[in-house]
């Protein structure tokens, strides 16, 4: 090994620090904008996923979306929409970002602690939410979810039948949890069992639960409850809590409630 | 020449870094359930495993020896971090599945081994021939277990159907074993017995 001089060892190093940071600070700025299309488009393939319009086959994500799909931004307090003049650089349909809404001083709110179930802390007032077109009306509804599971904050979707009751389709776009324990939620045979149950029971009250272990086909509760994940206690929790906030009358509730009214 | 072929091809048969040396094992398991992503994860570590042992090397004679580990982890750091942002802008559905794993190569032994164990010894151009070596190694073994594991787990190949499954009217039943993390280990068992059965000289003495 060549000299070992102090002042040779700190400038080398240092030099190296200097052309590592260089690389990987043009790598990170460099790709930002193709990383941020990506993301976007994984945003609405995320929607055509909950909503069941998405398949292998799809070629023009942004056409299908724009085709089927009608979006609208809500007030969650009084489930009334929010019109367009009213749209600033943070609330837009264009590039909606719920954590940008939630932690904005104007469209978020703190949730009391009491009441925050999903470990959000803060939320947005507004929401933006998705219709999917049919041959006559809306045939689904699919409204943006957040939470906390074990380690990490779910983002996702989930979609309703146009009775407001049957959930039609679940989906997570983002996440941390562990990969083959909590990351699970991202198995397409889990998020089928979700196809087909019933959120709310008919007096309109919240049904809808994660149970632990596997759900009884014959119990009068199978209609509203999904299979835990083994493995995955927590993370299950957690997203059981978060669709439960989001389905409750913190969320979409009143949304769903002059909705139903009005059909 | 020939010194050359033999940095570069050594490693896949008689010095493969999974098989006879035991490195990398972990990433090993976890990204090859489909052949997709163990073909991803081969090209992320081949480009670190080759550029870390050529900047190492290049900096060789100018690091003290006792802070050359960390030399060699901020090194390896920079280039996972470029090789995942570059993954992320160019195979976002991939850096989804592979998640964490691709950020783990810092910690992959082979990475580290190879630097300290080549690199620090050798001019650059021989090094990052090592780098590609080891890194063709650990892909051979990465994408034989990615294609037996898709295939047999879940009849297709890159996506692909190649054995109609059952449930969507075909006649293969599917392995779902092979989609778990553990049929790897056993896939991993096999093929260094038989790197061994042909290459005797590979057995530990006793």
């Amino acid at each position: 090994m060549a000299s070992e001089s102090i002042t040779k060892t700190i400038g080398v190093v240092v030099a190296i620090c200097v052309v590592a940071a260089i690389f990987v600070s043009s790598a990170a700025v460099g790709l930002k904008p193709i990383q941020e299309e990506n993301k976007k488009l994984d945003l609405l393939k995320n929607i055509l996923i909950a909503g069941d319009l998405y398949n292998e086959d799809t070629e023009n994500i942004a056409q299908t979306f724009t085709s089927n799909v009608d979006a609208e931004i809500i007030t969650l307090s009084d489930g009334e929409v929010v019109p367009k003049e009213n749209y600033d650089e943070v609330l837009n349909l264009e590039d909606f970002n719920v954590r940008a809404v939630a932690s904005s001083e104007l469209h978020g709110k703190t949730i009391d602690a009491s009441k925050d179930i999903a470990g959000i802390q803060r939320m947005p007032k507004e929401m933006a939410i998705y219709k999917v077109k049919g041959e006559s009306g809306y045939t689904k509804f699919i409204f943006p979810i957040y939470g906390k599971g074990l380690w990490s904050t779910l983002y996702g979707f989930i979609a309703l039948d146009k009775d407001l009751h049957t959930i039609k389709g679940f989906t997570f776009y983002e996440h941390g949890e562990t990969p083959g324990l909590g990351g699970e939620v991202d198995n397409p045979r889990w998020k089928q069992q979700w196809v087909g149950k019933q959120a709310y029971d008919e007096d309109w009250n919240l049904k809808i639960e994660i149970i632990k272990g596997l759900t009884d086909p014959n119990s009068s509760k199978f209609k509203y409850q999904v299979d835990g994940l083994s493995g995955s206690t927590l993370t299950t929790r957690g997203v059981s809590n978060l669709v439960r906030f989001w389905l409750g009358d913190a969320g979409y509730k009143p949304f769903i409630d002059k909705l139903r009214k009005e059909i | 020449m020939k010194k050359y072929r033999e940095i570069l091809l050594d490693p896949i048969f008689n010095n493969n870094p999974i098989a006879l040396q035991i490195l990398g094992i972990c990433s090993a398991l976890a990204v090859t359930s489909k052949l997709e992503t163990a073909l991803v994860m081969s090209v992320a570590v081949t480009f670190v495993v080759a550029f870390s042992n050529f900047f190492v090397s290049l900096v060789r004679n100018h690091i003290a020896s006792s802070i050359r580990i960390l030399v060699e982890m901020t090194i390896i750091a920079s280039l996972v971090i470029i090789a995942d942002q570059l993954i992320k802008a160019y195979a976002f559905d991939v850096s989804k599945q592979l998640s964490v794993y691709v950020g783990l190569i810092i910690t992959n032994c082979i990475v580290m081994g190879r630097a300290e164990a080549f690199a620090l010894q050798n001019k650059p151009l021989v090094s990052f021939m090592d780098g590609i070596g080891n890194g063709i190694g650990y892909s051979f073994i990465l994408i034989v277990i990615g294609f037996i594991r898709e295939l047999i787990g879940s009849g297709k190949l890159l996506g692909y159907s190649i054995l109609p499954l059952t449930t969507e009217g075909g006649w293969y039943p599917s392995n779902g074993m092979f989609l778990m993390a553990p049929s790897a280990f056993f896939l991993i068992g096999l093929i260094i017995w038989a790197i061994r059965a042909w290459k005797p000289e590979q057995v530990e003495t006793e």
